[in-house]
């Protein structure tokens, strides 16, 4: 009796070839589709000449690929304004650099949670994760009195510091870091490692689906982050790709309408190569992070 | 009058002092911390303790700096009128006052930004976790999770100007086209100037947006549910797939749950970027008006610092404390 029913279980579990499961898999195709719609329109759009784009009716696909949107959007944007390459290279400095100090910060500060345990440490955590239930906004007010008190305003500096320590980040590093055995660090004590090279050679390489999970996560949130350039940046050449990319697709003139459908692609392909490289990496680190309340 | 006691225990505390830099400069002499600490007896001085102080202190610090310290700053100038010119007067609470009393526009926000949460959060969160669910049970599970996940990571800035094309208020747009086509409207609709279409405009982009972190958070966590768990329930009795999912897998993701529900509220009512994108600042008769937009607008247009962090309050009251309830709706002191 119970040998049949684990059976079915298993059979259950298992994929089968039935017409439900046909069913299911053409249903969830169709959604992947309809999800990946504006996606496909995006990279259609940004390949499309001139005469395409204001074609009527409106074709979905394009038809005679080029690249003279690219051109347009990297060259030609540059003789009255900021050229758009400016803002690339502002996205990206401020976006990997914060990524690089948020990883180690927090991998830092996760090690020490988990392996020492100082005093005081369950209150560390306890505001870390009450700091996950409210947005970054909230806090926007003083953070900018902070920011204009240091004169940052304007810098490279501004766009990085403050999102370098990250509830969320934190959180993912510790739940990680808490899979970590005590053996592998004894070892290397009684070897008689310091505690720094403990961290860089043992324990560092041993979170590296953590910190690629970082990586991803604060890439994607930095790279896409609107309101902090909004407020810490007036002048036109320390705005990032979010700003810039709306400057120039508010003006509605016809003449750049290519060029934002390729601004918007550059956009957004970056954070979409990321993932999928660290995918495997991702998922491997994301099974440690439910909150138990 | 002195009080003998705390005399005692002053010297005492000064004397384990002196001890413990004794101690300190003796300590390569003991073969291992552990024998020193137990060498300097009740005197908790733990080198490794040192340690750990010294790898929490960059986090430590700058979270205080940018996050702590800024929550109760926001606490204290909301009781304040402060525009950063002159230094902050103490106006107790007429800021609220103002708010939910006068102030139409930010009764506007709040209810904008009520049925925006409302609505998209626990769509959302339950379309993440029924993707999720299916895509465990499939082949491809990486390509489908790649599939669904992509939208959530794109900018909003760029998704927003991706999406107008489908809305353009023109006969270029491709909903208009198709609508027009089908004989459905007459005339082109201007989805992101007309009152009524903006804030179902911004919904839907959002929505589309919202398979995120919570998605992949749930389908970490499916993944790593013990298979035979089911085989057990069915042993006992367990027998449709919607009965593992409430009796046995539901209970078991509590933390995930949890981790995407507090996620879902702190995202949906943080909601700016896609509405400015999408209806401008301020937008048509404040149709897209948010309480971010609202806060941004007081802080960072007009400077009013003490009313913009009264808003700033409301909000952080509000997502905390229905975090607090997600946290009591999925405690997980019942499962181990």
């Amino acid at each position: 009796m119970t040998k049949i029913a684990a059976k079915k279980v298993r059979r259950r579990l298992r994929f089968r070839f039935s017409f439900k499961w046909f069913l299911v898999y053409v249903f969830m195709l169709s959604l992947v589709a309809f999800t990946a719609l504006p996606i496909v329109y995006m990279v259609s759009t940004a390949f499309k000449p001139i005469d395409e784009l204001f074609i009527y009716p409106p074709q979905f696909f394009v038809r005679r690929p080029t690249l003279i949107n690219f051109s347009n959007l990297l060259f030609a944007l540059n003789s009255s304004e900021v050229p758009f390459v400016r803002y690339i290279f502002n996205s990206v400095l401020t976006a990997s650099v914060t990524v690089g100090l948020t990883v180690i910060v927090s991998a830092m500060g996760a090690f020490s949670l988990v392996k020492y345990k100082p005093p005081g440490s369950n209150i560390i955590f306890m505001i870390i994760l009450g700091a996950l239930m409210f947005s970054p906004h909230v806090t926007q007010i003083p953070t900018y009195m902070v920011v204009n008190s240091l004169g940052i305003i304007n810098t490279y500096l501004a766009l990085i510091i403050p999102k370098v320590a990250v509830a969320y980040n934190f959180f993912l590093m510790k739940q990680f870091t808490e899979q970590l055995p005590d053996v592998l660090l004894e070892a290397a004590r009684i070897d008689g490692a310091g505690e720094w090279y403990i961290f860089w050679k043992i324990v560092m390489p041993s979170l590296r689906p953590a910190w690629a999970t970082l990586i991803v996560f604060s890439f994607v949130a930095n790279w896409n982050d609107y309101f902090s350039p909004l407020i810490f940046t007036t002048s036109q050449t320390m705005k990032t790709l979010p700003l810039a990319l709306q400057t120039i697709a508010g003006g509605l003139s016809i003449a750049r309408a290519g060029a934002v459908g390729a601004a918007t692609l550059l956009m957004t392909m970056p954070t979409i190569i990321i993932f999928t490289i660290m995918q495997a990496k991702v998922m491997e680190t994301m099974v440690h992070s439910g909150i138990k309340a | 009058m002195y009080d003998k006691g705390s005399l005692t225990e002053k010297a005492n505390a000064q004397g384990g002092h002196h001890m413990s830099v004794q101690a300190g400069a003796d300590a390569r002499r003991y073969a291992s911390a552990k024998e020193l600490i137990r060498k300097l007896g009740s005197q908790k001085i733990k080198r490794s303790h040192v340690i750990g102080y010294l790898f929490l202190a960059p986090f430590v610090i700058l979270f205080s700096i940018f996050i702590v310290i800024p929550v109760f700053v926001s606490f204290g100038l909301s009781f304040t009128r402060y525009s950063m010119l002159e230094p902050p007067v103490w106006v107790g609470l007429t800021n609220f006052k103002i708010l939910l009393m006068d102030d139409d526009i930010f009764l506007i926000a709040l209810k904008n930004t009520m049925i925006f949460a409302l609505i998209t959060g626990p769509l959302g969160y339950i379309m993440s976790f029924m993707a999720a669910w299916v895509i465990n049970q499939l082949k491809f599970k990486n390509g489908f999770a790649l599939a669904f996940y992509a939208p959530s990571i794109t900018s909003g800035i760029a998704m927003s100007v991706v999406w107008m094309y489908f809305f353009s208020g023109d006969r270029y747009g491709l909903i208009n086209n198709l609508l027009l086509n089908l004989g459905l409207i007459v005339e082109p609709i201007i989805w992101n100037m007309s009152e009524k279409t903006i804030m179902p405009v911004v919904m839907i982009i959002s929505v589309w947006m919202s398979m995120g972190t919570g998605f992949l958070v749930f389908l970490a966590g499916l993944q790593n549910v013990p298979r035979e768990l089911y085989e057990a329930a069915a042993i006992d009795g367990i027998r449709s797939r919607f009965q593992e999912l409430w009796y046995i897998t539901l209970p078991l993701l509590k933390p995930q749950l949890l981790f995407g529900a507090i996620n879902s509220i702190v995202g949906s009512f943080g909601v700016f970027d896609v509405a400015v994108s999408v209806a401008g600042i301020p937008s048509p008769n404040y149709a897209a008006h948010t309480l971010v937009a609202h806060l941004y607008d007081f802080a960072f247009i007009r400077f009013q610092m003490g009313y913009a962090s009264a808003v700033a309050v409301c909000l952080f009251l509000i997502t905390f404390i229905l975090g607090r309830v997600s946290m009591k709706l999925f405690s997980s002191k019942d499962v181990y």
